[in-house]
């Protein structure tokens, strides 16, 4: 497997460094790994912390500015962050309102974001955190870790940070954050793995004519293999799940999600797929997202993410955001 | 067992975990996300280090710096665990100069407890805790039963070994490799076989102080 790197283990800390060249308006702590906006916190607002492994972006330090997040913590790649980023980042954010953890329903992301989230309080500083749990592909039951947090968390950290960014209290922020989840539902399919660069070789081989439905974003297997199919119908079975689970109705963002390795040509036909079938339940995409925006390295692949809107979310999607990933309204 | 045979067993831990790594990673490929070996090896490798460079004057004192050198380095749910056993582990053996068996014993009981209050996972869920459980139950058997340190240790050892390849047959509950649920049986456990490893350190290091 050909990557552009120069060492597998200096790949976070080589991307980190190119990221910090890139953009002027944050400010990058290449040695504890935490990404703030360059200006600062803003006094009185609410902090919007969050972070991940690295490997999804530009999720999560892509969205870190005005109107969206006001830190990131990467982890080593498909690696949760640990406490000590959390809470360096939590303090760096703290503007006296108090501080929003969006956290993504995974094990170590749970674990490390509440480790952090005590020795915050221990310091003073008060956080709540929000779990984004949106992936309909695994059962949340007692048989599982729950439902995984993916494309969900793009639209909870713009729009809990649009309401955040007008000055709202925490409380109040957070239960924009969870409404949004609440709302939201995904599913995504892999036509390849993709490989670690500390691995090697990919997580696992899907066959040319195969595919992986129900994915999540680090590369390991999802709900089931199965043959390879037009776009047509794997966009089916990806809008079939998800309306299963929470019925397309009224109006809706709709993000296409390219895993990585998937070019905007085909993310767009997968749209116009999208699309047609949304309509074809009688539903509106108002608001819509085509690329890539939480990635799994180079896999091939898609995910969608819908949210059913409600005005007060719409004017939230809509406002201002400047961030390398997503700027708008400026 | 003075501070130094518990350096003695973490320094061993990291060799034997670095040895392992693409073992690990491989088992991980299978269930998981492929990180387990490296994030291992890196955890253990700033333990050594930090073992080093701190001093730690009593047994307690070194598996609470492992622990949270572990919690600072990992990342995943592998920190967070492992640092939560070690950290326990660390507290239950309190500021004594000097570990015996029992204290040992008791040590890797609050190890479990601390891992199970944390993860909340249970035996027969296809997690560390599966090499864990079994292994504190063979040691406290083998003390009960007045066995002398080193078939005490190779007991508690082996127990782990198997309790690891018990996973293999087991539906993960818990963790990444549960969004692939019937389909993680078949595979044994990254973070079971990971904690054999560590276990079979600790076996190692006292078989080669012994007399």
């Amino acid at each position: 497997m050909k990557k552009l790197i120069n060492a597998p283990d200096s790949v976070v800390a080589d991307a980190l460094a190119g990221v910090a060249a890139a953009h002027p308006s944050l400010a990058v702590d290449i040695e504890n790994k935490v990404i703030t906006r360059a200006g600062g916190p803003t006094p009185g607002k609410v902090g919007l912390v969050s972070g991940g492994g690295s490997g999804h972006e530009p999720l999560h330090g892509g969205f870190v500015g005005l109107g969206m997040l006001d830190a990131a913590c990467p982890g080593e790649v498909f690696t949760s962050p640990v406490p000590d980023q959390m809470l360096a980042a939590t303090k760096a954010v703290d503007a006296g309102a108090g501080v929003l953890h969006i956290v993504k329903n995974y094990t170590g992301d749970v674990l490390n974001f509440q480790m952090a989230a005590e020795l915050a309080a221990d310091d003073g500083v008060e956080v709540t955190p929000v779990v984004v749990n949106d992936d309909v592909a695994v059962q949340d039951s007692l048989y599982t870790a729950g439902r995984r947090g993916v494309g969900a968390t793009v639209f909870v950290e713009k729009i809990a940070g649009a309401l955040a960014e007008r000055g709202a209290p925490l409380a109040d922020v957070a239960a924009m954050a969870a409404e949004v989840n609440e709302r939201s539902r995904s599913f995504g399919v892999a036509l390849t793995s993709c490989t670690i660069p500390a691995a090697g070789k990919p997580t696992f081989e899907l066959g040319d004519g195969e595919i992986e439905l129900g994915i999540g974003i680090h590369g390991e297997p999802g709900r089931r293999r199965a043959p390879l199919a037009p776009a047509a119908e794997l966009a089916a079975a990806v809008m079939d799940a998800i309306h299963a689970d929470q019925p397309l109705a009224g109006d809706l963002l709709v993000m296409v999600n390219g895993m990585g390795g998937t070019p905007l040509i085909e993310l767009y036909l997968v749209y116009n797929e999208v699309h047609k079938y949304v309509t074809g339940k009688g539903a509106r995409i108002t608001r819509n997202l085509v690329g890539n925006y939480i990635t799994s390295l180079e896999m091939q692949g898609f995910s969608v993410t819908v949210c059913r809107l409600t005005d007060a979310l719409g004017q939230l999607w809509d406002a201002p955001v400047d961030t390398p990933a997503l700027r708008w309204g400026r | 067992m003075d501070a130094a045979f518990f350096r003695d067993w973490m320094t061993a831990a990291a060799a034997a975990v670095e040895s392992q790594r693409d073992h690990l990673t491989q088992l991980d490929a299978a269930i998981g996300d492929a990180d387990h070996g490296i994030n291992m090896a890196r955890g253990f490798g700033a333990v050594t280090a930090a073992l080093e460079q701190k001093g730690t004057p009593t047994p307690g004192s070194v598996l609470t710096l492992a622990g949270s050198t572990l919690i600072s380095k990992v990342g995943g749910a592998s920190g967070p665990l492992y640092g939560m056993a070690l950290r326990s582990a660390g507290k239950a053996l309190g500021e004594a100069p000097d570990a015996d068996l029992h204290a040992l014993a008791g040590a890797l009981e609050a190890a479990l407890a601390g891992v199970q209050k944390l993860g909340a996972a249970r035996e027969g869920e296809k997690t560390m805790v599966d090499a864990l459980a079994p292994a504190v139950s063979a040691l406290a058997k083998a003390l009960a039963e007045g066995t002398p340190a080193d078939g005490a240790l190779s007991a508690l050892a082996a127990a782990a070994l198997d309790g690891a390849q018990a996973t293999i047959s087991m539906q993960a509950l818990k963790g990444r490799a549960s969004y692939l649920g019937p389909r993680s049986v078949g595979h044994e456990d990254p973070g079971a076989a990971s904690m054999a490893l560590i276990l079979g350190a600790l076996r190692d290091v006292a078989a080669q102080r012994a007399p």
